[in-house]
């Protein structure tokens, strides 16, 4: 079966059975399905995750190259992340130019480990104002079967735990390698959580059949001691205060869950 | 590069509580609203919210080309958000940036609640929101004045959608952040709303936020809302009020 459009009687389906507290592939309203992390899994990045989220699959590479600074943080490295929707994970994905969903997809990515300040950026200048390091964080979704929000966030922070830097040294302006590897520096765990309004009811981690009837869409992403770091509402409809207050609340316990699952202890 | 180059100055907020620009915690920018302003268009409308500038026209419900794209159900809603070159300190590259490109997906999302699009099956509606000068806040501008220029152009709503930032400065939350309180607080949380149907149609964040000061923010940011929701409705009578007086000279 290759056509995304979900046939009435199933949308319908879907539907009622979440305004009875239940979903079509047994899950509760606030389980998420199985989470896989395989890290490691391209030698020639300096980082890179395998995730998977039931059917859904990720995998992100991280590159660093050396590069300028932005001219408003002279002494910070930089950090930049794209996503990439693969033509072979979905008959929906097009070949082309990035368009608005992996755009949006990148940026709520981007702004989680940004404002948590996952990555001490200050630790990866080389020179003031002319040479710093730029990491690279590349989302690449394999197979789309919803939730691709959630899957790349985990995906991106395991890609970041997993990096491992050259030693260098800095001789007259110039970066010498040195033997040796050092990890990159985190110092936080941003996880997103999102949910779908389905018959005025929130669930979490939809997948593709339910994000085909979904009214609207919510991600919370946290940091690592529960603190909001980035919201993003998306999709057509609209969320009552009530149920944003409700979706933060939920998140708070899913975040913790997820975490687990890359940082031990 | 030459005229001011601003350095974010030590303290956003004073002692009493008075921020840079002389306002209260929980006060708007001087907002000053429009309809109807441009010819050509079939609805448009400006606005002026502190120093921002913004412009938005809406053509349709109109033919769809390419024609594939249409809808046998509902009309479509195409929104193009869009940065003047010079509407910023360093000039901007006119090309739409990927900053652009995402929120013209998320004002769009934030419209389409408001609009009973299945009234105009296999046709399009184009908004297009230029901002000419910015200063923090420019989607909530540009959501606030596109919704009045879609109103403007007689498309049937259910609401019109006001929107509005607040955020947290110095640890304090405050209203209708200002680009220099956004640059240098902690946090900035957009939302626009529909009043009568008690809806957030548009919700973001970035920064940092507990459970609690989110919430605060959110309710924050809806009194903001509903202080610009009656400045629509005014400037939407006020051009019907002029275009009478012009008929009965």
């Amino acid at each position: 079966m290759s056509s995304t459009i979900v046939a009435r009687v199933k949308q319908r389906q879907i539907a009622q059975l979440i305004s009875l507290g239940k979903r079509l592939d047994g899950r509760g309203l606030t389980d998420y399905r199985e989470v896989q992390v395989e890290t490691g899994v391209i030698e020639r990045a300096e980082g890179s995750a395998r995730v998977l989220l039931g059917k859904t699959e990720v995998m992100v590479g991280v590159k660093i190259e050396v590069g300028e600074p932005f001219p408003d943080v002279p002494n910070e490295g930089v950090l930049t992340v794209n996503a990439e929707l693969v033509p072979l994970a979905s008959p929906t994905f097009e070949p082309g130019p990035p368009d608005e969903n992996s755009i949006e997809l990148a940026r709520i990515v981007d702004r989680g480990i940004r404002e948590s300040k996952a990555i001490a950026l200050e630790e990866l200048c080389v020179e003031p104002g002319k040479k710093v390091f730029v990491v690279f964080v590349d989302v690449y979704v394999l197979n789309h079967d919803g939730n691709l929000i959630d899957a790349s966030a985990i995906a991106a922070l395991a890609a970041l735990l997993n990096t491992k830097m050259c030693k260098y040294e800095v001789k007259e302006g110039e970066i010498k390698i040195k033997p040796g590897y050092s990890p990159l520096p985190i110092r936080n765990y941003p996880i997103a959580v999102t949910f779908a309004k389905i018959s005025d009811k929130l669930v979490v981690d939809p997948w593709l059949d339910e994000e085909q009837v979904m009214d609207a869409r919510l991600t919370i992403t946290m940091e690592k001691d529960g603190k909001i770091c980035a919201v993003q509402k998306g999709g057509y409809g609209y969320f009552t205060t009530q149920q944003i207050s409700e979706a933060a609340k939920i998140a708070q316990e899913k975040t913790q869950e997820l975490r687990k699952h890359l940082v031990k202890g | 590069m030459l005229n001011t180059l601003r350095k974010v100055p030590e303290k956003l907020i004073d002692e009493n509580n008075v921020r840079l620009d002389r306002r209260g915690v929980n006060d708007l920018r001087p907002v000053k609203i429009e309809a109807g302003v441009l010819v050509n268009a079939d609805g448009s409308a400006y606005i002026e919210q502190g120093k921002n500038k913004i412009l938005a026209a809406v053509y349709g419900p109109k033919e769809l080309h390419p024609k594939h794209l249409a809808l046998p159900d509902r009309a479509i809603l195409r929104c193009r958000y869009h940065m003047a070159p010079f509407s910023v300190q360093e000039r901007k590259s006119p090309a739409p940036s990927r900053r652009e490109m995402e929120l013209s997906k998320v004002i769009r999302e934030s419209l389409e609640p408001s609009i009973f699009l299945e009234y105009y099956p296999r046709t399009s509606i184009d908004l297009f929101i230029e901002v000419l000068q910015a200063d923090g806040g420019t989607r909530c501008a540009g959501i606030t004045v596109a919704s009045l220029a879609l109103a403007d152009a007689g498309i049937p709503m259910r609401d019109l959608v006001a929107a509005c930032a607040a955020g947290k400065v110095e640890g304090k939350l405050v209203l209708d952040l200002t680009d220099l309180e956004d640059k240098g607080g902690e946090a900035d949380l957009p939302l626009a709303w529909m009043p009568t149907l008690n809806s957030v149609t548009l919700l973001q964040m970035d920064g940092m936020l507990t459970t609690d000061e989110f919430e605060q923010a959110v309710n924050i940011a809806i009194e903001g809302c509903k202080q610009i929701y009656k400045l629509q409705k005014e400037a939407l009578k006020a051009k019907y009020v002029a275009v009478r007086e012009e008929a009965e000279e």
